[in-house]
Parts: C-alpha cells; structure tokens; sequence
C-alpha cells in the first residue's frame, strides 16, 4: 500500500466515527493514550474549539497527516487556521471531538506531558521568528533541546549540526540583529528540528519575508520533508500552498477541499 | 517512549535561563539590584559599627582592667549633712585579703583653682580641689602627659598635678616650673598634666594636690571621699559584698560602692536601642527594595509574553516557566544582597578605622543579610513567576 492510499483510506475512516482507526481503543491502559494506526502523526477527528463567549473557531473538523508527508493548511484569516495549528500543536486542547498528535490523545494529556510532547515530538516555526536578542544563532537553536534535558556541550553540538542543515554553517556566532530575515527564519527552522521532531509546524513562515527570501525558506522546508521530516505549513497564500505536495483548504472552521 | 515525562532541568540550565533575562536588561538589573544593597549595606554597617566599638570598649577594658572599685560615702539617712568616710578606711580597704592596691582622694571643699589673680571668684571652671595620695596614678591606671605625679616630697609643698580638663580650662599647656595657678589662694606651680583617666574621668576635672599640702594649706580636713581599689579579678564580687562595711563598720549603708568599668559598658548599652532604631530603617529601605525587585518582575512578565510562549512551544512545562521568573528573581535580589554585603563591610571598615577602632562585623550578619536577600527574592519573585505559569501559550504567542 503506497502512502497516498494509505492516507486516503484514513481520511476516509476519520470521516466515518464508527471507523476502524479514529476512536481510541476502548481496553488497556494505552488505548486512552494512544490511536491504533501509527502511520498518522496528527488525526483530527470531528475536532471542535469554541471559545469563550461563544465563537466558533473550528467546527468539527476532521484531518489525518501521515509521517513524512508535507502539507499546506489554506486558508484566508478567520478561517480557523491558526486554531487548528494551536490544536495540532497541542497548543491548546479541543472543546469537541478528539486530537490525536504522534499517536497520544492529547485531551487525555496532563499539561506536563503535553509540554514533554512538545519538546520532543513538535517543532514550530513562526511567523515572528521569536528568536532571543543578543543570543547568538548557534545558542538560540540550542534552546530548541533545553526542555528535552540534553546537556549544554551536546546541545551546542547539535545546533551547529541544524544551522548547516538550513545552510547557516557560516552565522553560528551571528546574533539576531546581524542576521537578515530569511536567515532569522532559518534559524528559527533550525531550532524547530534540532530535537528530530516528528512533526514541524510552520506557522505563516514566509509572512514578514520578501518573496525571494520567502522562496528561500520554503526551499529549505522542502529539503527537510526529502529527508524525512513530517511539514506543515499554515498560510493563507494560495500561491505557496499550490507549490506543496498537498493542500487543505479552510473556510468558516470547516475543511472545504483536501488536494489528497 | 510511550510514556510522556518532562526532562528534569538542571540546575546549571536554570541558572542560565534566569541569568540570561538578566543579562538582557543590565541597567533594570542594576537599579533594582541598588535598592536591596542599599538596605543590606544600612543593616550590615549598623550591625558592623557597633559591634566594631563595642570590641573597642572590651579592647579598652581588658587594657583597663574590670577590677578597678571605688568607694565613697553616700547620703546620711537623717539629716542633709553629707556622710564622710572614716580617716582609718583607707588602710582597712588594703587588709581586706584579694584587694592589691588601694589609694584614695579627698575633696578640698572650700578651694578653688584660678588661672591667676585677676579671674572673678566665680569662674572657677567647675574644677573640684582634690588630695591625692602618692600612689593613686597606680591605681586607677593614670599615665602623666606632661611633667610628674606627685611624690613623697613634692606632696608637701604647694605643688598641684592638673587633669587634663582641667589644664584644658585653666589654659595651662604644658607643666613647668615657671608655670603656676591660684589655688585656695595660694600659689601653687604645675608640675604635672594628667591622660584622660576612663575610669575615674572625675579626676579629668580636678587639680590634685598632695595629701599633706592640703591639710598645711588649705585646711583640709584628711578625709577620704573615694577610696579606688584594685584586687585579683576572681575576688572582685566577693571584695564588693565587703568592701562597704569595712570602709565605715558603723554606718555600711552610707557607703556606696561602684564598679566605674560596668558604667563603661552601660553607656554602651544605651548605644544599642539607637542601633536598633537604625536597624529598623534599614529594614524599611531593604523593604522597598524588595518592592522594586517585584515591581522590575511584574514588568519583565508582562513584555515577555512572546518569550514565554516560544519557551512553552518548546516544551517548557508550567514549573519551569515558574522556576525560569523566580530564579530569575532570586538571582536580582542576590545580586544586590552581595553587593550590600560589600558595601556594608566598607562603610563600617572606613568607619571603625577613622575612629581607631578595630572592624569586626559579624558571620551572622552577613550570612543573615545573604539569605534575607533570597527570601525578598523568593517573595517578591513569587506572584510574577506564577503569573508567567498561568498565562496559556497560545495566548502568550498572540503578542505581537
């Protein structure tokens, strides 16, 4: 089974609650945890998030990524995006339906074992850069591993070995103010998959970016997904979403069209 | 990997985490550091300085001796008269077993002492005419500045050993044979300025003239008005009990008997409600420290939202985030307790040297200012760092 069909048959499956794969097993202490398929990274299933004072964000949505795959979330602003990205990025819980993230149900979750989540298992990438000024790149993409308890020596290690693989091997020392800002976005790539995530979210990565550097960027998104690298990218830029390999399309809180 | 467990963070990465928002804002850190070393420089030099002159006051007492008592009469019961001491007492002090040395003056009522002849009669000065015994500079530990003690044969003639308030007064700088003051209306020559005597500082106001010259000259009438005694230090409790009913076996209760050396110490005492007022400020000032070291946190929580919620993207759990503000805080405070510390042992090091004393400031106080620092740091730190927990990460990224 190729992994397009795999993930057809999951969407599929995430459309019907009474399907194989959603519903979390009902026995054994990690049916609670854990969905059965591990093919699927993230599984939205009829996830839903109202906010307080009644708006509704996200309106039963129902998504399934696979490992490896690369994705782009569309959609113009209040169409729920952003609440799906916090959703998916065990930001924030659903006030409806399940989400599954690297297999855990992340409702089931105490917050500090969604924090554990995050620091292992997701990396994210946002629009700000969010990076500490006056700290040099190769300390800020360490930071990517201080929450995983990886040593500072190893650390350090390991970030310059992620600022080479977005191409910044020659701004290790470079602190944010000397950098432009696609190598700020670089940077904060390389923080985002120092820790081997299973999962890279980008949040509107090329919104402060001219469209050169902006290209630049996603090139380097793109080689992460050859190498293995789980990518989705949150944007409302049609444009970017069609050079990925798949969109999903968002309006009003509801998925409206899945290129897959 | 099923399960999921924070990493534990460790101590040298919380370190790091908090110095590094220090790190960020140099001059905020200083400020805010300034008003708790402020505070604990006020404690520490107060603490400092006075116990820097109380071991002052026992390096001045161990070269004084604490065994020095006086005995002088006291009030009579009935009547006004003033009591005097028996003419014997003097001799029966000295057999009393532990007593080493005894000597004694005697007031010369009627005399006063008189630059020269063209002084009014009433600017005496308030300097009392006193008899000396030759031996009394051994005694009460007296040392000369200026010419000789009285002897044997100089106790005879109208020659006059001035105290050195009293040589300040009558304007007399040096002792000299050419010198000479009008004493009970007699010419007396100045052979000898006494030091400040700190245990008998009555002699610093008074013109000592030998026994015997006294009684030829002034008409004094050769009693004893205090008795200085010295004897071994393990005795000096138990020479106190007596000493009053041998001076006057008739009439013990008109004796009264005093240790100059515990006066000493008691005008010390009084020294130390002052200190402890001033403690009381420095309080107040490392008080409100600690309210600009809360204040410093409240406004770094509030402009770093984004950084708290980049840090929870990453991973951090709630208590890190928390442990992040409060290390964070304690390390502001400590930076300003150490510097306190120093400033404080400086103050009072400048202070105790500029009055020749010796400086001593106390492990308690800069171990009790030290951790002082942390509990302001822990308190002040508390509220904000819990502040920084609560906020929700998605809403800490929504700042722009």
């Amino acid at each position: 089974m190729s992994a397009a069909e795999r993930r057809g048959a999951w969407t599929e499956a995430t459309l019907r609650p009474s399907g194989r794969g959603v519903a979390p097993r009902e026995g054994g202490a990690q049916g609670a945890q854990r969905s059965e398929d591990r093919q699927s990274v993230v599984v939205l299933a009829d996830a839903a998030k109202t906010y307080p004072g009644g708006v509704t964000a996200l309106d039963g949505v129902s998504l399934s990524v696979e490992y490896g795959e690369m994705a782009a979330i569309v959609g113009p602003s209040g169409s729920g995006k952003s609440t799906m990205l916090h959703l998916i990025g065990t930001l924030d819980r659903p006030s409806g339906g399940q989400v599954y993230v690297d297999g855990h149900d992340v409702a089931a979750l105490s917050d500090r074992e969604v924090s554990a989540l995050r620091a292992r298992r997701i990396g994210f990438v946002f629009q700000q850069f969010h990076l500490a000024g006056g700290v040099s790149a190769v300390d800020n993409v360490a930071d990517g591993l201080l929450y995983a308890g990886v040593g500072l020596r190893e650390r350090r290690t390991r970030a310059a070995e992620a600022l080479d693989r977005v191409g910044l091997a020659h701004r290790l020392d470079h602190e944010p103010h000397e950098l432009s800002g696609g190598e700020k976005q670089r940077v904060a790539i390389a923080r985002a998959l120092v820790g081997g995530p299973a999962l890279l979210l980008a949040d509107e990565p090329t919104g402060n970016l001219d469209s050169v550097s902006g290209a630049a960027v996603l090139e380097v998104l793109r080689a992460l997904h050859e190498q293995g690298t789980t990518v989705l990218v949150i944007t409302h830029d049609r444009q970017i979403a069609e050079s990925l390999p798949r969109q999903v399309s968002m309006r009003d809180g509801r998925i409206v069209g899945d290129s897959s | 990997m099923n399960r999921l467990v924070p990493a534990r963070l460790r101590l040298v990465d919380v370190a790091r985490v908090g110095g590094a928002g220090l790190r960020a804002r140099p001059l905020r850190v200083f400020l805010s550091a300034l008003g708790i070393a402020i505070g604990i420089a006020a404690m520490i030099s107060v603490v400092g300085i006075s116990t820097s002159s109380r071991a002052e006051l026992e390096r001045t007492l161990d070269r004084l001796g604490t065994n020095l008592l006086t005995v002088s009469p006291g009030t009579r019961m009935f009547g006004g008269e003033a009591a005097t001491l028996p003419d014997e007492s003097v001799d029966m002090i000295g057999r009393i077993g532990p007593v080493t040395s005894v000597s004694a003056t005697g007031n010369v009522t009627d005399a006063r002492v008189y630059r020269n002849d063209h002084i009014p009669s009433g600017q005496s000065g308030g300097i009392a005419v006193r008899a000396a015994r030759v031996d009394l500079p051994a005694t009460v530990g007296a040392t000369i500045a200026s010419g000789a003690w009285l002897n044997e044969v100089t106790a005879k003639y109208p020659a006059v050993v001035l105290g050195g308030k009293a040589a300040d007064r009558l304007g007399v700088g040096a002792a000299g044979p050419d010198t000479q003051v009008l004493l009970g209306g007699e010419w007396f020559t100045v052979i000898g300025i006494l030091d400040p005597v700190p245990l008998a500082p009555e002699l610093d106001t008074s013109a000592l003239v030998g026994w015997a010259a006294a009684e030829s000259y002034l008409d004094f009438d050769g009693h004893p008005t205090t008795v200085y005694t010295r004897s071994r230090e393990e005795s000096v409790t138990a020479v106190r009990t007596v000493l009053a009913a041998t001076a006057n076996p008739e009439q013990p209760d008109e004796v009264e008997v005093s240790r100059p050396s515990d006066a000493l110490a008691a005008a010390q005492a009084t020294d130390r409600t002052f200190s402890a007022l001033l403690l009381g400020l420095g309080g107040v000032a490392l008080l409100v420290g600690g309210v600009g070291v809360a204040n410093t946190m409240v406004i770094s929580v509030l402009e770093r939202r984004a950084e708290i919620g980049l840090r929870r993207s990453l991973g951090a759990t709630r208590g890190q985030i928390r442990a992040q503000f409060l290390t964070e805080s304690q390390l502001l405070a400590g930076l300003g307790g150490a510097g306190g510390v120093l400033l404080g042992v400086a103050v009072t090091s400048v202070y105790a040297s500029s009055q020749g004393w010796p400086t001593v400031v106390p492990a308690w106080a800069t171990i009790g200012g030290v951790a002082a620092t942390l509990v302001i740091g822990a308190v002040a730190g508390l509220y904000p760092a819990i502040r920084a927990a609560r906020l929700s990460p998605t809403e800490a990224l929504a700042t722009p």
